[in-house]
């Protein structure tokens, strides 16, 4: 294939040749980016909780009457919550993970040192391990004998006193780097150690915001008294909805002197939590195609003038001697190459427009892998859009050339 | 203006010819104008003035209570203030009008009506903050100054609250059930929207972005500053506390800021004298051991405040953004499709200019065709920018209920769907306009 001729052939529609280079440009360098923000969104929306997410159905509850024993009252809430038929198990907790409630704690492992690392701190009632599901993977789960009162009417003082903790693998890694946090203490406040009985796998916190930092939580074996918390009930996930609605006539009818909030199951915590994400991956989506689409119509559209136009041309090639296929080449590298240089500008299009994003948005830097697979989609694009056109000119006769058009 | 009814008839006849060409260009635009223009509408309606000709004698003072030290002064004054230094500063009077805010979630019954208890959104203020914030009544009114300090027990509640309650009856005179106490309903609010719900509007600089909160509704109740404090011993939701609150404090001395002040001054004499008011009180205080960094006093105007918290979510901004650049590869797009209409019509624009036609005459003629494609792209951008409204309206958003295309934005699609065809049109009708005369007849 002679390049020199569809070069010459370019540099006579240089306006056209040019519009079109810079469409590709953008629409390489915008879908490269759209790509990369649905990509980060979707990996964050598909992070494991570490919880049996299909089990889980609680209902937040707000006391209104202070004078009553929080304690108390959510013992024999619990014997009775668990009495509902399909309920395996129940627990009274202060937050979960993606429900928004987050108590970040700054952990040291020596006292009261200079530097921390911020934790969200876990409360519930004895079983909260095996109710939510959470895998232990080295130590022990609480023992009755470990749990204290959070303390929340007065500032939550429990945190002055708690025993032991159950740590994530990933805090558990950061604090104590390659070796086995079991046994070792962790200091949550001042000078109080706390120590370390159980790792669990994983378990997200209830906000989420740094990739490296979204499992850096731990348990504590500290029952929930502030006045408003969350019953978690584990069940078969077909049961969710009918305990749901029974836990709440139960609630209501063992103390109605309290508002019951949100009940539902954590499908729709999760549902919630990702639902901005969900909605921005879906537009993003929506845009990138719609980009790829417009561009492709504008080759076409283009292809097809020239085709219209050059058909004289065509012709006289094709009398010439030149095949069908000869012309479908040509055509087709012509798009080969307008597209290339689209590419080379849009990938460097591509970075700056990262690099604003990365500032405004606190975005992170797109991956060099992203520019190949961009420039080949584009590639397949013009390809695909410059076919009909072409095949058009291919079936050109060669006795045009001997008519005026 | 006979030239341009036949341009336009020419245009028309043009763009019928090849309709296939036609309809890819109009929608085109049509998709361009409405992604940006739906996008371009939330944005105008979330960043616009809640208080448009009053805004700018609205100010938030500053002191910073923090006792920590701040060897680099980088501290900027937290969003809220201790309950002394906002109370001090009200009781002043210094401002034209000054309210304080607190903020509380109670427990709410009306005793007589027979509905579940509900946990009712207070705003604690004082009598100023009705009439500083032009705040509609459809029943009864506001409390007076003498209310505030006399501690009354009385309400004004929103309109969606007597809704909810009395099925939008005249409750003024009726009687709620806040926490443990009975207090008086003297006013129903007419519905009252603003946007943002910029009187309790903090935190926006450690939200990551996510401020679409900023837009949900005002409170329900609102009560005098002081008679809240009698009901709700817990005091108001603090915006965060220097240290933890040692067991039984007050809030009139925890170490907690959770108290704003709002002030009205009606010219510039009056805003430096209030600046210089609040540098004196904190000097003063500091002197007294009370604050740590007296210099650390700010005054922003309501507008500033709300560019400090960056009100508008970035998701919103990303996506005008990207609505932008979609309407831009849109109009390349355009621009090649008319350049390739306008060049095959070589042969006519030969012969109009052979029989006399000035060069401006055929520039002309193809911008009229541009506009007019612009017109119909309008047209459909309009359609589409009412279903993006709509479809945004289902999500469940705090700012869902606010969208809406007024006037403004509804010329606006239009003038930009006819501006973007026309410059699309520019290059490719100067093109149009310079076709060699001779060479174009001889093909003929």
């Amino acid at each position: 294939m002679q390049l020199r001729p569809i070069l010459s052939s370019l540099t006579r529609h240089k306006l056209t040749a040019f519009l079109l280079i810079l469409q590709v440009t953008f629409t390489c360098a915008i879908v490269c980016n759209v790509m990369f923000m649905i990509a980060t969104r979707t990996s964050q929306m598909r992070l494991p909780s570490g919880i049996a997410e299909n089990e889980l159905a609680m209902i937040d509850s707000v006391d209104i009457d202070a004078t009553e024993n929080p304690l108390v009252r959510h013992e024999q809430d619990l014997v009775a919550l668990r009495g509902i038929a399909g309920v395996k198990s129940a627990v009274v907790v202060d937050a979960l993970p993606l429900n928004r409630d987050n108590w970040t704690n700054g952990i040291t492992t020596v006292p009261d040192a200079d530097t921390h690392v911020g934790a969200s701190a876990y409360n519930g009632t004895p079983g909260e391990l095996q109710t939510l599901g959470l895998h232990l993977i080295e130590g022990r789960d609480f023992q009755a004998d470990e749990y204290i009162a959070e303390d929340v009417p007065h500032g939550y003082k429990g945190i002055d006193t708690v025993p032991v903790t159950i740590v994530t693998r990933a805090l558990a890694e950061q604090l104590f780097p390659g070796q086995s946090a079991l046994g070792k203490d962790i200091y949550a406040s001042g000078t109080h150690p706390t120590r370390v009985v159980g790792v669990v796998d994983h378990m997200l916190r209830p906000a989420l915001r740094d990739p490296a930092t979204n499992e850096y939580a731990m348990l504590f074996p500290m029952k929930p008294d502030d006045s408003e918390v969350t019953y978690v009930m584990r069940t078969a996930p077909h049961d969710r909805e009918r305990v749901l609605k029974e836990a709440s006539a139960v609630l209501v009818r063992l103390n109605g002197n309290r508002i019951l909030k949100s009940p539902q199951t954590f499908t729709q915590v999760r549902d919630s939590y990702f639902h901005r994400d969900q909605t921005m991956v879906g537009l993003l989506l929506v845009a990138g195609l719609g980009l790829l689409f417009v561009t492709a119509l504008g080759i076409a559209g283009l292809a097809n003038f020239w085709v219209q136009q050059r058909r004289r041309q065509i012709g006289v090639r094709r009398a010439l001697g030149a095949t069908r296929s000869d012309i479908l080449r040509y055509f087709q590298t012509e798009n080969f190459l307008i597209v290339s240089g689209g590419i080379v500008l849009g990938m460097a299009l591509a970075f700056a427009l990262n690099l604003t994003l990365m500032k405004f948005y606190e975005l992170p830097r797109l991956p060099l892998y992203y520019l190949p697979i961009g420039a080949l989609a584009l590639w397949l694009l013009g390809q695909l859009a410059v076919l009909g056109p072409a095949l058009r000119a291919a079936a050109v006769p060669p006795v045009v050339a001997t008519r005026s058009v | 203006m006979s030239m341009f009814g036949y341009y336009l008839n020419l245009a028309l006849r043009s763009l019928m010819r090849n309709k296939m060409l036609t309809a890819l260009m109009v929608i085109a635009i049509a998709v361009g104008i409405g992604a940006s223009m739906t996008t371009l509408t939330v944005m105008h309606l979330l960043s616009g003035d809640p208080l448009p000709g009053r805004s700018q004698h609205i100010f938030y003072p500053q002191v910073d209570p923090s006792p920590l030290p701040d060897p680099e002064n980088t501290h900027k004054p937290w969003d809220m203030m201790d309950y002394r230094s906002a109370t001090d500063l009200w009781s002043a009077h210094r401002a034209d009008r000054q309210a304080l805010i607190g903020r509380s979630a109670l427990r709410l019954t009306a005793p007589d009506m027979n509905q579940p208890p509900l946990m009712a959104q207070v705003l604690s203020t004082t009598s100023d903050f009705f009439p500083m914030f032009a705040v509609p009544f459809q029943y009864g009114g506001s409390w007076q100054p003498q209310d505030d300090q006399q501690r009354t027990r009385v309400a004004v509640i929103s309109s969606d609250l007597n809704i909810k309650l009395f099925g939008g009856a005249n409750s003024v005179g009726r009687t709620l059930r806040l926490k443990d106490s009975d207090v008086r309903i003297i006013g129903v609010l007419a519905p009252w929207r603003p946007s943002p719900q910029f009187y309790d509007l903090v935190g926006g600089r450690f939200s990551n972005g996510q401020t679409a909160d900023f837009y949900s509704k005002p409170q329900e109740v609102f009560m005098p500053f002081s008679s809240s404090l009698d009901i709700n011993t817990d005091g108001f939701m603090a915006f965060t506390c220097w240290r933890a609150p040692d067991p039984g404090t007050s809030m009139t001395t925890s170490p907690c800021v959770s108290v704003a002040l709002w002030v009205e001054l009606g010219n510039a004499a009056k805003v430096a004298d209030y600046k210089a008011f609040i540098t004196d009180y904190a000097t003063q205080q500091k002197a007294l051991g009370r604050l740590t960094h007296a210099d650390n006093t700010r005054m922003p105007s309501l507008m500033q405040w709300l560019d400090f918290n960056q009100v508008v979510p970035s998701d919103v901004r990303l996506q005008t953004w990207l609505a932008f650049a979609f309407l831009l590869i849109c109009l390349f797009n355009t621009v090649g499709l008319l350049l390739a209409k306008f060049l095959r019509r070589s042969g006519e624009i030969g012969v109009r200019r052979a029989l006399g036609a000035t060069r401006g005459a055929v520039l002309t003629q193809c911008l009229v065709e541009a506009g007019l494609i612009g017109l119909i792209g309008g047209f459909g951008g309009w359609l589409l920018t009412l279903l993006g409204l709509a479809l945004i309206r289902q999500q469940p958003v705090a700012y869902a209920d606010l969208l809406h295309l007024d006037s403004t934005m509804f010329l606006a699609t239009f003038v930009m769907a006819i501006v973007a065809s026309l410059l699309a049109g520019a290059v490719p009708a100067w093109r149009a306009s310079r076709v060699a005369l001779g060479l174009q007849l001889k093909t003929l």
